[in-house]
C-alpha cells in the first residue's frame, strides 16, 4: 500500500474523537481506583474504631493531606506523560515537596523526641504490614491506571508505567488512612511511602512491556 | 528569522485543520495527513541516513500512530512538540527492534549500508500495509475495508456486514490499532 493510499485510508471515515477522551479515561480509573481500595478495605480491614475521635488530632490531617498532594501531582503527572511531547515540569516538585515537607517533620519530631521514644516513633506499632496493606489497597488501582494508559500514548514507557503505579499507590495510601492507627511523622515519611513504592516500582518494570503502542 | 517564520507557519495551518478534521471535516482531515506525511518523511530521512528502506515504512507507521492516537492531542498544547514526540518514539522504537535483530545477523551490515546511503529516490514502502490488513480477523478487516477503503458509511456497512453499527465501529477503531502492532511485531 503506497503512502497516499494509506492516507486516503485513514482519512475517509470518521476522524472525529470524543472531546477530553484522556480525561475521561482517567476520571473512570480514578473512580475505580477509589472504588476498589475501599471495597478492600471494609472487607479485610474495616475502619479504625476510633476514627470519631482522630479526626480531631492535627496529625491525622497533616497525614491525609500529605497522601492527598502526592495522589494530586501524581495524577498529573500521569495525565502528562499519557500524551506525546508533554513533559513533567513543575510537577516533579509538587511531588517532591510533600514528601521533603514529611521528612522535615519527621526529622523535627525525631530530634525533640527523648531517646527512648525515637524507635517507636519509627516504627510505630505495624511498620511490618503497613507497607504491604497499601500495596494491597492500590492493586485495583493499579489495574485500572494501567488500562486507562494503554489506550493512550506515553512515549517514556518507564516512567510513564512508574507514574501509573504511583497514583494507584496514592490512592491506596489515601484510603489506608480510614484504617491506619499510626499517625507518627518519622512512620509515614518512610513506612507509608515505601507502601507507595512498591506499586511505583511494579509499574516502573513492566511499563516498556505493557505501555507499547 | 525567515525558517522560524516558515515552521510557525506550518505548525499554524497543520494545526488547524487537524482541529477541522477532529471536529469532522473530512477533506481537512485528508489535507492534514497529507502535508504530515511530507514532513514526517523529511524528518525520517535526515535521521536515518544509514537505513533509507526504512523511511517509507516508518512514514507509514508514523502516520498509523498519529491517526491511532489522535485523542491524545491537547489543543492547548503546541501540534509539533505531539508530532515530533510520536515520530521520535517510533523512531526509536524501530532502531531497538533492528539493533536487537542485527545482533544475531552478519555485522557485515555495516558496509554494504554506507553505500545504500547514496540512495535519493523516495522509496516505495516495503512493508504492504494492505497485506497485513488481509491478516485480521473478518470483524476487524471488513469494517475497515467498507468504511475506510470503500468509503460506505457506518449504516451502510453494518447492512453489508450483518453487524451492529456499534461493532463496525470498534471493529475499525481496533483494526487500525491491531494494523499498528503487526507492523511493530512484523520486523
Amino acid at each position: 500500500m503506497r503512502t497516499d493510499d494509506l492516507v486516503n485510508m485513514l482519512a475517509t471515515g470518521s476522524a472525529v474523537v470524543t472531546p477530553n477522551a484522556v480525561a475521561r479515561r482517567y476520571t473512570a480509573a480514578l473512580g475505580m481506583s477509589a472504588l476498589g481500595a475501599l471495597l478492600l478495605m471494609g472487607l479485610l480491614l474495616g475502619v479504625r474504631h476510633d476514627l470519631g475521635a482522630a479526626i480531631f488530632l492535627p496529625m491525622f490531617w497533616v497525614k491525609l493531606a500529605f497522601v492527598a498532594c502526592l495522589a494530586v501531582a501524581s495524577w498529573l503527572a500521569t495525565l502528562r506523560l499519557s500524551r506525546p511531547g508533554q513533559q513533567l515540569g513543575r510537577v516533579i516538585g509538587a511531588l517532591v515537596a510533600p514528601t521533603l515537607a514529611m521528612w522535615v517533620l519527621a526529622v523535627f519530631v525525631l530530634v525533640q523526641a527523648n531517646p527512648a521514644q525515637r524507635a517507636p516513633l519509627f516504627f510505630g506499632d505495624t511498620w511490618t504490614v503497613c507497607p504491604l496493606l497499601i500495596a494491597l489497597l492500590s492493586a485495583p488501582g493499579f489495574v485500572a491506571v494501567l488500562w486507562a494508559m494503554k489506550g493512550l500514548a506515553p512515549t517514556r514507557l518507564r516512567l510513564a508505567g512508574a507514574t501509573a503505579g504511583l497514583s494507584a499507590g496514592a490512592i491506596g495510601a489515601l484510603v489506608y488512612c480510614l484504617h491506619c492507627p499510626e499517625l507518627g511523622a518519622p512512620f509515614i515519611g518512610v513506612w507509608y511511602l515505601f507502601g507507595i513504592l512498591i506499586p511505583t516500582g511494579l509499574g516502573a518494570l513492566i511499563g516498556p512491556r505493557l505501555l507499547r503502542w | 528569522m525567515k525558517q522560524t517564520g516558515r515552521i510557525d507557519g506550518s505548525e499554524e495551518r497543520l494545526r488547524g485543520l487537524l482541529m477541522r478534521g477532529l471536529a469532522g471535516e473530512r477533506a481537512a482531515y485528508h489535507e492534514f495527513l497529507r502535508e504530515l506525511s511530507a514532513h514526517l518523511r523529511s524528518f525520517l530521512r535526515k535521521r536515518l541516513v544509514r537505513l533509507p528502506d526504512e523511511v517509507e515504512d516508518l512514514v507509514q507507521e508514523a502516520l498509523l500512530a498519529v491517526h491511532n492516537q489522535r485523542h491524545t492531542y491537547d489543543p492547548a498544547q503546541p501540534l509539533t512538540a505531539w508530532v515530533y514526540a510520536i515520530a521520535k518514539y517510533k523512531l526509536v522504537d524501530l532502531l531497538r527492534r533492528r539493533q536487537r535483530r542485527d545482533l544475531l545477523t552478519d555485522p557485515l551490515d555495516d558496509e554494504t549500508e554506507v553505500l545504500a546511503s547514496s540512495y535519493h529516490e523516495a522509496a516505495e514502502a516495503r512493508r504492504d500495509v494492505g497485506k497485513l490488513l488481509d491478516q485480521l480477523p473478518d470483524r476487524q478487516r471488513l469494517p475497515i475495508v467498507h468504511v475506510k477503503l470503500e468509503g460506505l458509511s457506518v449504516a451502510e456497512t453494518a447492512r453489508v456486514t450483518g453487524l451492529s453499527e456499534s461493532a463496525v465501529k470498534v471493529g475499525v477503531h481496533r483494526g487500525l490499532k491491531a494494523l499498528a502492532k503487526k507492523i511493530r511485531d512484523g520486523l
